[in-house]
């Protein structure tokens, strides 16, 4: 009989039965089938089997040995020069050195263990939970004479200004919470921007200026399908300047005027077709730089979130929720780009106190 | 003939197929790409052979006298450097309607392009093809780190801190720029080709130009020890290769860690 065949009789005999009694056959409970019998290994009977698993198992730790002496080799050989593939080199090498060193000791151990240790199974009977009568009545008579010799049920006193003091010690550890540093207060809705600055004597707005060299931008450089990477004038000179920048930081575009939709209230915002948006994701605050200059969309890199630059940059595509705000730009008198004022509304994503 | 007929119901002939398909497939590939156009030195044009070349070659879309129509943009002041770039890295005669024209075969002579580059300046004054000077890689360290900088705050959010291209919205990307000759590299900068945006002089210098292309020819020249660069996209690739590679390792110690010695 094939297995095929037996697999065949055994399901015909279970439809006659179910067809019969209703599944009504089945045993109470099942026997305790125990373990099943042990099957010994090729090395538990075979002299050269098990001559042959200890030789496994030293090659084992041998190799793990040569791993050791490559990774030191390595490290003389392979020497970081100061250029991305000698780092390269030298981190891979000595990676892999000792990773084949920890590896194989892993292996030799587990095969030593598998093949050669004994492995016999052994039951272990589960004791009882519950403790003999007279452990009990020991525990209960060690509390109950604690309580009579420290007295703390007849003086109510001590034990209430103990209470009193483990409950005021962690108290310091809610103090030290403080150095985490200064609540942001209202630093989320102001950026540089609004911030005026000094030069020679005169106080005024910041002017535009291009990520990283720090020059200022003339209107007339910012051509049409350009785009330039906007941070405040004198941002490097601020004390915090990175935190500075996270907020401040600003994409500038020259658009046709005839594409751009203006909503209510943001007219004068721009100069001559030349806008000016946050370049902080609205969403989690990565840098949307990636801009088309045809279709005019404003890709996110991290979650594709797409805004349309010529529509006050509103979301078209991915998980941002509100527009990337505009900052109000004008033109000096010496034809540099300037901040009229701070961005109406905060940067960067959204958080608690900001109320939307 | 006859030991092959009769294995062809093997269970692993299915594979043994697809991966025959795979490697002829990949071979024949291999030997029709097309190959890179070397870095050509710029030629003179003759802008009036250029026209005519234009006329039968371009009119269609962009209109007899490069005014555009409605398959193709107008022409006028995009410059001998934005025909340089799309005819000589064969984005241009455009092959079918897509989200972007792909790089492809160049169909044009040098002589040709440089024809038609001529031709189209006249029509409008626009960015020029570059000279050989400031197309010299430099080698510097601090031009190299200049560069480095101004690519990772103008360029690599879309190509990729080491120029190894990415995806942008439907359909259209960024193409990989490893092997794309100094001269195509600066005219796009210039030109602003398809989606990408224009860097005008005011916005990178010519010698920030040169800086950012000498980066790029530096990073390209980077030898990969580990032999795997897993395209050098990052999390993708790393990823995958983390999830499918160590992870099948982990699950195979697993495995043999359970299994009872024979």
């Amino acid at each position: 009989m094939t297995d095929l065949e037996k697999h065949a009789a055994g399901h015909g005999t279970d439809v006659a039965v179910g067809g019969g009694g209703g599944g009504t056959n089945l045993p109470d409970r099942f026997e305790n089938p125990g373990l099943p019998a042990h099957r010994h290994r090729m090395a538990d009977t075979d002299a050269t089997a098990a001559k042959r698993a200890e030789r496994q198992v030293v090659l084992l730790f041998i190799i793990s040995a040569l791993g050791t002496l490559f990774a030191i080799v390595a490290y003389f050989v392979w020497r970081p020069e100061g250029d991305f593939a000698s780092i390269q080199a030298s981190t891979l090498w000595l990676g892999i050195g000792m990773a084949v060193s920890l590896f194989f000791i892993g292996v030799g151990a587990v095969h030593w263990a598998k093949t050669l240790m004994p492995d016999a199974e052994v039951v272990e009977e589960r004791h009882l939970m519950r403790g003999s009568d007279q452990a009990r009545a020991d525990a209960v008579e060690i509390l109950r004479t604690g309580n009579e010799e420290s007295g703390i049920g007849r003086r109510p006193l001590i034990r209430n200004s103990l209470l009193g003091a483990l409950a005021l010690f962690p108290l310091p550890g809610l103090v030290l919470l403080r150095d985490l540093g200064p609540l942001p207060g209202d630093s989320l809705t102001h950026t540089l921007w609004g911030e005026e600055i000094a030069e020679g004597g005169e106080v005024r707005m910041r002017r535009l200026t291009q990520d990283p060299g720090g020059d200022p931008i003339l209107a007339a450089e910012v051509t049409q399908g350009s785009v330039f990477h906007v941070i405040p004038e004198g941002l490097r000179d601020s004390e915090h300047f990175l935190e500075e920048k996270a907020k401040a930081a600003v994409l500038l575009v020259r658009l046709d005027p005839k594409d751009v939709t203006v909503p209510e209230g943001r007219e004068g915002w721009s100069v001559d077709g030349i806008y000016a948006y946050s370049k902080i994701c609205t969403h989690v605050g990565c840098p949307v730089a990636l801009y088309e200059q045809q279709t005019h969309h404003l890709l996110c890199p991290c979650h594709q979130s797409t805004f349309d630059v010529t529509d006050h940059c509103k979301v078209i595509f991915g998980p941002a929720k509100r527009p990337l705000p505009q900052l109000p730009i004008t033109v000096d008198d010496e034809g540099y780009l300037v901040a009229q004022s701070d961005f109406t509304e905060p940067t960067g994503p959204s958080y608690f106190e900001r109320g939307e | 003939m006859k030991a092959l007929a009769a294995r062809r119901r093997h269970p692993l002939a299915g594979i043994v197929l697809l991966l025959l398909g795979l490697f002829v497939m990949g071979g024949a590939y291999a030997v029709a790409a097309p190959q890179q156009a070397a870095a050509s030195t710029t030629a003179s044009g003759d802008a009036d052979r250029g026209e005519k070349l234009f006329q039968a070659n371009c009119s269609t879309c962009h209109g007899p006298s490069g005014q555009g129509g409605s398959a193709g943009p107008s022409l006028v002041g995009v410059g001998a450097a934005a025909t340089d770039f799309q005819v000589g890295s064969g984005r241009m005669p455009l092959e079918a309607t897509a989200p972007q024209a792909p790089e492809k075969e160049v169909k044009f002579s040098e002589q040709d392009v440089a024809d038609l580059s001529a031709y189209v300046a006249t029509l409008g004054p626009g960015p020029a093809i570059p000279s050989e000077e400031i197309l010299q890689v430099v080698e510097q360290d601090e031009r190299l780190a200049e560069g480095n900088e101004l690519f990772r705050v103008n360029c690599a959010m879309c190509h990729n801190v080491v120029g190894s291209g990415g995806a942008l919205t439907r359909g259209k990307y960024a193409p990989a720029l490893d092997g794309v000759s100094e001269k195509h590299i600066y005219e796009a900068m210039v030109s602003g080709p398809q989606s990408m945006p224009v860097f005008n002089d005011a916005n990178i210098t010519p010698e920030e130009k040169q800086s950012i292309i000498s980066y790029l020819k530096y990073v390209e020249a980077q030898p990969s020890p580990g032999g795997l660069s897993l395209g050098s996209l990052g999390p993708v690739t790393e990823g995958l290769f983390a999830w499918v590679g160590l992870l099948g390792i982990i699950i195979a110690c697993t495995v043999w860690l359970g299994a009872k010695s024979s």
